[in-house]
């Protein structure tokens, strides 16, 4: 019955071409423009590190003393001894602290002019607790935190930049005026967003498209990268002038960020007890004004900071609404298109065709709309997503479309059809076949 | 033009009817708000800086110890100097549509407890000011004097220009001259007032702040270093610009060009605006499309019904209706459908305006958006309606006769 089906419909659709056309362009240019920013949303909306980020979580402390700063929320950073207390205490399962600094980044051995990096400086967990995947060599080890090492992983662009994508495990790296050995090499690595680096986003004025830029070219230990680039360490924030800028251990200001693993509910209340105790005491000391403290989850600080950029958000709606309209327009189209056929279809229940078998009939040719249009909306979203990854954007080279969003197209168009379809199909299935014999 | 006979028509085709009007509906509220999301970014793409653009182009050093930075700013500035065509170059830490450091919060008072809002300090050495091309409204420019060595981030206390906005909104109604503003340790006295001056990042503020800035002199030194302002012919720009950073290469090979951020004023410009750009563009495809399907819409059931109609046109024309009459019939028809659609639209377009205030800090809708939607609209529906409705109205009365 279905392969009938499908072959009046398809007779049908030939029957009026330009009828045809308009439909399938119609829902074709809907699903286009609504999948294109359908999976840049879905991209920059997704789990950076899908299975282990309900175990990542971003503790806060609010070290501002400033009395008449009465705020909602803490610091969206830690001052340098908050962090190093907070994270020498080891009281989760793994902590790694993180400074970002720009360093002058020279290869004595590779014919390259100094480059200007992002740097982080961080703690040896960093890379077991993200699952940073590496290409040669390895992380550093605990020891190496404590000795202040003169050790540093490097990107694979980096590595790409100045070894020619060779081993350089072993080699030396001059990060401003000093010496490292490289111990380990990146694979590509891309989370989107970049989640360690996400603060402030409540400040961005929704535009907050930079989150989803590269992680830094170079790693060090925590502070071997203090050591090293000492005098390049900028604020988040201060609540004082720091006396030598750039220089911020002993700075009233916030520029460290914590991270912590916590595998399980029990070790999360034990955390969060941790952090109160640690903010209640220091208030009791006289350096906290406030013991407020937050414990979020790695999803929960990235909703918290909107990283999805508003503009991002707004296309979505729009493209949402534009397949609204679309949707009318082709359930006016195909109400059209069915009742035309009154004769026809009249024709059909006097011979004995049950309601419902008409009702299927216009849903498999409505159905057979939406594939068509599924196809011109898949190519039409490639191209959407051609246009995004032009822009001059932080995400835009992630812009890719998946599987999943290439099933979600042809299910899209599909389902959209058939809701368009199942209106007009109704009226069409309700028309009295004695009235249209008598016309005809 | 009888509107009752079209009325009773379309109780027929109340199904269709409405799918058209809400279609109407809702392509009326997207392009009200689109529309007055275009306008809102167009306008703060075409902010003013109050500085010279065409004239002006910024290098930016880094890589090397703040300790020698006497040395090299000496050694820059000659570099720079010596190109031909560059007619002053200056040192300034912010650059309009560029570099951003000095972006502080403000108080009014020494205590610290009246916030005045987050503001840019513009900390610039001698000569820049003018370089820029600023235009001062009343009080003073920075003299020789003004221009004082410090240590911190920017010198402690001094005289300052603060721009219009600024002045406005730190001192509603009042003379901004003599008043003072404090930052932390930092402690400043009003001496002119500037017509503008952007903040470096404008689109990243709502635009009653895009011009909160202060000019502060300084002489250069640590951290007044390596951040360049060149002034030259707008004609020769690229040229100097290019020279410059190959002179730079040449003289200081040891620091690190910060190319990203070494550009004209016109260029940094251009990048401070591309998404709004992209956006704004985005937003009129989307516009075009929906106008466009929503056209077609029309087109297509117009052209189902004319079809359906025919006998009946046929029936008029023979009873004596011209082809006038019938065109006029299906363009009432059309107008009254879009007028249905417009109604609701403009309520559908103020609930949409709603929920973008809400989510995007948008001012309200202003109100003349909607009769300029609705004129887009009519006059949409009617040129759509166009070819079916001649077609009909090139039906000849003689099918009246046929197979009745």
């Amino acid at each position: 019955m279905f392969g009938y089906y499908l072959d009046l419909a398809l007779r049908s659709l030939k029957r009026n071409r330009v009828l045809t056309v308009l439909m399938v362009l119609a829902i074709a240019v809907g699903i286009g423009a609504s999948m294109t920013t359908l999976t840049v949303m879905h991209l920059l909306s997704g789990d950076p590190l899908p299975g282990r980020s309900q175990h990542i979580y971003y503790p806060q402390v609010d070290s501002d003393p400033t009395p008449e700063k009465q705020r909602k929320e803490p610091l969206d950073m830690m001052d340098y001894r908050s962090a190093v207390d907070l994270w020498s205490a080891h009281r989760a399962d793994r902590q790694a602290l993180i400074a970002n600094s720009q360093v002058k980044v020279r290869a004595p051995d590779a014919n390259v002019p100094p480059l200007m990096l992002n740097m982080l400086a961080t703690t040896s967990d960093f890379f077991p607790m993200f699952d940073v995947p590496f290409e040669f060599g390895n992380g550093w080890a605990a020891l190496d935190d404590a000795k202040h090492a003169r050790v540093a992983v490097i990107s694979s662009d980096l590595n790409d930049k100045l070894f020619a994508g060779k081993n350089s495990v072993g080699r030396t790296l001059r990060l401003k005026d000093s010496d490292v050995r490289i111990v380990g090499v990146l694979a590509p690595w891309r989370p989107s967003p970049l989640f360690y680096d996400v603060r402030g986003g409540r400040f961005a004025n929704g535009d907050t498209a930079d989150f989803y830029g590269k992680p830094e070219d170079v790693f060090t230990p925590f502070n071997t990268g203090l050591e090293v680039n000492d005098g390049n360490f900028w604020q988040f924030t201060c609540w004082h002038a720091p006396d030598k800028p750039g220089h911020l251990e002993n700075a009233p200001c916030v520029w460290i960020s914590l991270w912590v693993q916590l595998d399980d509910a029990a070790k999360v209340a034990a955390y969060r007890d941790f952090l109160g105790h640690y903010s209640d005491e220091q208030k009791a000391l006289g350096r906290f004004k406030f013991a407020d403290t937050r414990l979020r989850t790695l999803m929960q600080w990235l909703d918290f900071n909107g990283v999805v950029p508003s503009d991002v958000r707004l296309q979505t709606w729009l493209a949402f609404a534009f397949l609204a309209i679309c949707l009318f327009n082709t359930v006016g189209l195909l109400l059209a298109k069915f009742l035309r056929r009154g004769g026809e279809i009249g024709v059909r229940r006097a011979l004995g065709a049950s309601r419902r078998a008409v009702f299927a009939q216009c849903l498999v040719e409505a159905g057979l709309i939406g594939l068509l249009g599924g196809i011109g909306g898949w190519l039409l979203t490639l191209v959407g997503l051609w246009l995004v990854r032009r822009q001059s954007v932080a995400y835009a080279d992630l812009a890719h479309l998946d599987l999943g969003m290439f099933v979600t197209t042809f299910v899209t168009a599909v389902a959209v059809s058939l809701l368009a379809g199942a209106l007009p199909a109704l009226r069409a299935s309700r028309i009295a076949p004695a009235l249209q014999l008598k016309t005809l | 033009m009888q509107i009752r006979p079209i009325l009773a028509a379309l109780r027929k085709h109340r199904l269709a009817t409405i799918l058209i009007a809400l279609e109407i509906a809702l392509a009326c509220a997207v392009l009200c708000n689109a529309c007055f999301m275009i306008a809102s970014r167009l306008s703060a793409m075409h902010i003013v800086s109050g500085v010279d653009e065409n004239a002006l182009a910024t290098v930016q050093l880094s890589g090397y110890d703040p300790a020698k930075s006497a040395d090299v700013d000496a050694r820059a500035l000659a570099a720079l100097r010596a190109v031909s065509g560059v007619q002053s170059v200056a040192l300034l830490n912010s650059i309009p549509f560029g570099m951003r450091r000095g972006t502080a919060g403000i108080t009014t008072d020494a205590a610290g407890q009246r916030f005045g809002g987050v503001i840019e300090f513009y900390v610039g050495g001698p000569g820049s000011f003018h370089a820029l091309g600023l235009q001062l409204t009343r009080g003073r420019g920075p003299q020789p004097d003004d221009f004082q060595p410090f240590a911190g981030l920017m010198p402690e206390e001094g005289p300052i220009q603060v721009t219009q906005a600024l002045a406005e909104h730190l001192w509603p109604g009042e003379d901004p001259l003599g008043k003072q503003i404090w930052q932390d340790k930092f402690h400043f006295r009003v001496v002119g007032v500037l017509k503008t001056l952007a903040r470096p990042d404008p689109p990243g503020w709502t635009p009653g702040k895009r011009a909160w800035s202060v000019f502060v002199p300084a002489l250069p030194g640590p951290f007044l270093s390596g951040s360049y302002l060149l002034r030259a012919n707008p004609q020769d720009m690229p040229r100097v610009m290019r020279d410059a950073l190959l002179a730079i290469g040449k003289a200081l090979p040891d620091v690190v060009i910060d190319r990203e951020d070494s550009h004209t004023l016109t260029e940094l410009r251009d990048i401070t605006f591309r998404n709004d750009h992209a956006m704004a563009g985005l937003l009129i495809g989307v516009i075009m499309a929906l106008l466009m399907v929503t056209a077609l819409g029309i087109v297509g059931l117009t052209s189902f019904w004319v079809a359906q109609r025919r006998k009946q046109i046929g029936i008029r024309r023979a009873i004596g209706a011209t082809r006038g009459d019938i065109l006029r019939y299906f363009q009432t028809e059309n107008f009254l459908i879009v007028t249905f659609g417009i109604a609701l639209g403009m309520l559908l377009a103020f609930v949409l305006n709603a929920v973008l205030m809400k989510f995007y800090e948008l001012p309200h809708l202003p109100l003349y958006y909607l009769p300029l939607g609705a004129l887009a609209l009519w006059g949409l529906g009617q040129l759509a309606v166009l070819g079916p409705a001649l077609r009909a109205a090139a039906v000849p009365p003689v099918v009246a006769t046929r197979s009745v």
